[in-house]
């Protein structure tokens, strides 16, 4: 990236009087408003919103949008974030009026469109899990999670085990694990990693026991590493009566080769803005739909569509948990992710697991030499090395991500998983060229070789953006999170 | 595949690089009896051109709102956007960047999340707003979970005025904590709480009341009342707001609330079958700012003193505090948050006031008209922004499948909430008086 000017706040682009968009006369008889609403109700002043034309808008946020890294503007290898291409063609089915322009509350008969797509996409993703029943009104990934956590604590329930409130979890899960079990009330046993970067088996069978809700695992797991006990490791917590949970965050490796489901699963979220090519938007929206064991379908947020002869309806589950969002999720980006599955087809979703495990391999064996890895071993579509060389020589692993940004990539998935010292967690994605992977494998060598000769290249890294380094500390001590008139 | 540029030579290249053969050789870690052996059972692939077939296919399907006039709002609303929108919003430089964690090459996602988190503290009155969460009903179900932290109280009071969907959202995240709620009856007449409904509350043990203004039913609340009884019991003010409505109403800063929540969809998002939208939640006060939920950015410096924009706080969250962070949410709603905040941008201050002052009017309008239609009556005596409430002894269901055919899309019956009788209609300003009139009219000769 080169170094681009930095763009003033829209509201110092204001000019008082300035408009930029006007509606259509008043076409209607007008009272006074306060015949309608009591004065005491109004606002005396308006609120201060910019005041500035309609090409000030375009131009102020075009050149915002220049400041910004993504997909569309470079390799963007963000480990467990799966950063694939998203294809265009999606934003133009999903904006079409009848998908784009449709209320949530219209009667069932005039949506029978977005019934079918809904209920379709249900169908895909229990096919592509190999569990029965999906719901698609969780809004993210960590949505999913709470939904799918909410649903085992009514399972347990309902068999009069609600005392039942551990939920296992590997050191190496994602943050939002614990978290997610915290919203309803878990309490979190950690299981170590094994030296293999797997669950400790041993370890797993000392923990489980009569308070077990159940075992969140995300497999492969954030070290990139499937994990090959996943059998014994099922069973274990089966027989000890808990469910076991799939953090789909990185089913991207795993699509028409191995199922959740087939591997002793329960219950499954899918990321669909990784796996299925929804654009991330910045951080969001995404959808986090989840798909569960037919048993457990009973529990799931309703409503849910179903088929009913030749009609599509949404029916609510018998011993449904309730509601976790409002309507029926993000249906204009789920609606992405059935484009995706109906161009790939069956081989198309396989072969994208392939390539991007194939990839990562590629990549981490180039780099193995000069980096750290401390799991030798064939991973799956993502890597994790270790900057520990690095940081003998005097740079970081938050050096070598910064110096990254000035050779135009966006640095990978940095110290996480917390079970790897200095961590590096590279996602090439199958959507890149091989060109892009040589490119990026050369930098990475480059950069190693730098921290060897000039590691203050790296500490005063990066050079070329237009911004340096920020004071993240001074920003949380002294917070100013919004712009106030001079 | 058309999105997967390796060929043939390229993945010989490659595998030869790693001394294997085949690229099955790279999933040995999974278990034999694991691996499928025959293809998932989906759809074969579709080109560009058949993708697009089918989609225009399923799309005609529905009716939708673009060739049919519109009466439906209920947390979903028909507003006009302005053309622009898309077209800045659907850059790719926005469209396929993630969570800015990288802030020398984010700047651009940053400083709009910046500026949102501004215009949110403009239409609020509040201090501080986060960047963002999933809709209007998760984000009211945080804010009452942040009250009961803030407070150290388990117990939430509910209007049941409050919008039923966002209820049940409410309430399933509560009971997932063992928090209790107390629901506040409204008044059959006018539709909203009165002070008597406060009685009976055990308030001591509150954490926070909530207000939805306008309520489910259009109709506008006593704001003030709540804010009394919570003062007066050390429980927190969380108001639930239409953000169209702030254009004309006082903000909640001034009415003493202590947390905002709302959906954005109104401002410039799609209707989009009902999602993706946005949650806001504002606040103020450092204990309760710091007790939020969800990404927030701050402004700093770099290293040269010129200014920037960061995450900041994070040390509330998921991936850093695990089980003890605020919430487990991770992502925000950026590219609807970047929609909002260009609308209300080129809005701006004249512009946004128009549009809730024609909503205003011309929603009236329609009030007063179909209020002379016999048979039908305004059973609430509130006053009324944008939506209000329709009582007649009909079948709406049925009307709703006779106006369709007619190119009009009817009001929400109310019966499928267990109130009978009773219709919610939804007045925009992207509403005619002409079509206002013809659907009167038409509504008459239905139902006479």
């Amino acid at each position: 990236m080169t170094t681009r000017k930095l763009v003033p706040l829209i509201f110092e682009r204001s000019t008082p009087g300035r408009r930029g968009y006007r509606l259509p006369d008043l076409d209607v008889p007008e009272v006074p408003v306060t015949d309608l609403i009591p004065e005491e109700f109004l606002r005396d002043e308006a609120p201060a919103l910019p005041e500035v034309s309609e090409l000030e808008v375009v131009r102020h946020y075009t050149q915002l949008s220049r400041l910004n890294h993504g997909v569309d503007v470079g390799f963007y290898p963000l480990g467990s974030c799966t950063m694939k291409y998203n294809p265009r063609v999606h934003e133009d089915v999903t904006s079409l009026p009848g998908l784009a322009s449709i209320h949530p509350y219209q009667p069932e008969e005039t949506v029978q469109g977005a019934l079918e797509l809904m209920y379709n996409l249900g169908q895909y993703l229990a096919v592509i899990s190999g569990l029965d029943v999906t719901t698609l009104q969780p809004a993210a990934g960590a949505h999913g999670e709470l939904t799918g956590l909410m649903v085992i604590k009514a399972y347990h329930s309902q068999r009069g085990e609600g005392h039942r409130k551990e939920m296992i979890i590997p050191d190496s899960a994602h943050g939002t694990n614990p978290a997610s079990c915290a919203m309803v009330g878990y309490k979190v046993v950690e299981v170590p990693s094994n030296d293999r970067g797997g669950v400790d088996v041993e370890a797993l069978r000392g923990l489980v026991g009569p308070n077990t809700a159940g075992l969140m695992l995300t497999n492969p797991n954030t070290l990139g590493l499937f994990d090959e006990n996943i059998c014994e490791i099922a069973k274990i917590v089966h027989d000890a009566g808990g469910l076991l949970y799939y953090d789909g965050a990185n089913a991207n490796a795993i699509m028409g080769i191995a199922r959740p489901g087939d591997m002793g699963f329960d219950v499954v979220h899918f990321n669909l803005h990784k796996t299925f090519s929804t654009p991330h938007g910045g951080g969001g929206p995404g959808a986090g739909p989840i798909v569960v064991r037919e048993e457990l379908a009973q529990f799931l947020p309703g409503p849910i569509v179903e088929k009913k002869g030749d009609q599509y309806v949404f029916v609510t589950p018998e011993n449904s948990i309730g509601r976790v969002r409002s309507f029926y999720g993000n249906f204009l980006v789920y609606a992405k992710a059935y484009a995706y599955i109906r161009s790939h087809g069956p081989r198309g979703l396989r072969q994208v697991s392939e390539t991007a495990v194939l990839h990562a391999n590629y990549m981490m064996n180039k780099l193995k030499d000069v980096y750290h890895l401390p799991y030798d071993r064939t991973c799956m579509h993502e890597f994790v090395l270790s900057g520990v060389w690095q940081k003998e020589q005097g740079a970081r692993t938050l050096d070598i991500a910064k110096r990254l940004l000035d050779y135009g990539y966006h640095a990978p998935t940095v110290y996480f998983p917390m079970v790897v010292d200095e961590a590096i967690m590279i996602e090439p994605t199958e959507t890149e060229p091989k060109s892009t992977l040589d490119e990026f494998i050369d930098v990475m060598r480059r950069i190693a070789e730098e921290a060897k000769e000039d590691p203050k290249l790296l500490l005063e890294a990066p050079h070329n953006t237009p911004i340096k380094r920020l004071d993240e500390s001074r920003a949380a001590r002294h917070p100013v999170l919004r712009w106030e008139k001079a | 595949m058309r999105y997967l540029p390796l060929t043939q030579e390229e993945q010989q290249e490659m595998l030869q690089s790693l001394g294997i053969d085949r690229v099955e050789d790279l999933f040995t870690a999974i278990p034999k009896e694991m691996r499928l052996d025959a293809d998932l059972d989906l759809p074969a692939p579709l080109s560009e051109a058949e993708l697009v077939r089918h989609f225009s296919e399923l799309a005609e399907k529905n009716n939708d709102l673009k060739s049919s006039v519109s009466f439906l709002g209920a947390g979903s609303y028909d507003h006009l956007v302005p053309s622009m929108i898309k077209h800045i919003a659907g850059r790719g430089e926005f469209l396929t960047a993630y969570t800015p964690y990288q802030p020398e090459i984010t700047q651009g996602v940053l400083q709009s999340i910046f500026e949102y988190q501004t215009l949110i503290c403009e239409l609020t009155g509040m201090e501080a707003s986060n960047a963002s969460m999933y809709d209007g009903a998760s984000a009211l179900a945080e804010a009452a979970l942040m009250a009961c932290a803030a407070t150290r109280r388990e117990l939430v009071v509910l209007p049941s005025s409050l919008h039923p969907e966002w209820q049940d959202v409410v309430k399933l995240y509560l009971k997932s904590q063992d928090v209790s709620i107390a629901y506040l009856p409204y008044h059959e007449k006018t539709g909203v709480v009165d002070a008597k409904a406060f009685d009976g509350i055990p308030w001591s043990e509150a954490a926070c009341v909530v207000v939805q203004q306008p309520n489910f039913f259009g109709l506008l609340e006593n704001v003030a009342s709540f804010k009394k009884v919570a003062k007066d019991n050390g429980a927190l003010l969380v108001m639930a707001v239409d953000p169209i409505s702030l254009s004309l109403l006082k903000s909640p800063g001034e009415l003493g609330a202590d947390i905002v929540v709302g959906d954005g969809q109104s401002l410039g998002n799609a209707m989009g079958f009902g999602g993706p939208s946005l949650g806001f939640l504002a606040t103020s006060g450092t204990k309760l700012i710091r007790r939020m939920p969800g990404r927030v950015v701050g402004e700093t410096v770099d290293t040269d003193g010129t200014r920037g924009y960061v995450l900041t706080l994070q040390t509330r969250e998921q991936h850093i505090r695990r089980e003890k962070a605020t919430s487990n949410i991770c992502s925000n709603q950026a590219l609807n948050a970047l929609i909002a905040a260009i609308y209300l941008s080129v809005m701006g201050k004249e512009g946004f006031k128009d549009v809730g002052y024609q909503c205003l009017q011309k929603a009236n309008y329609m009030k007063e008209r179909l209020i002379q239609v016999d048979g039908l009556s305004s059973p609430f005596s509130a006053p009324t922004f944008r939506e209000f409430v329709i009582k007649g002894a009909v079948d709406w269901e049925e009307v709703n499948m006779r106006l369709a055919e007619h190119g009009f899309v009817g009001g929400l019956p109310l019966a499928r909430f267990g109130l009978p009788e009773l219709v919610l209609f939804s007045v925009t300003e992207a509403r005619t008086k002409e079509e206002i009139d013809s659907f009167v009219n038409l509504l008459r000769g239905l139902i006479s």
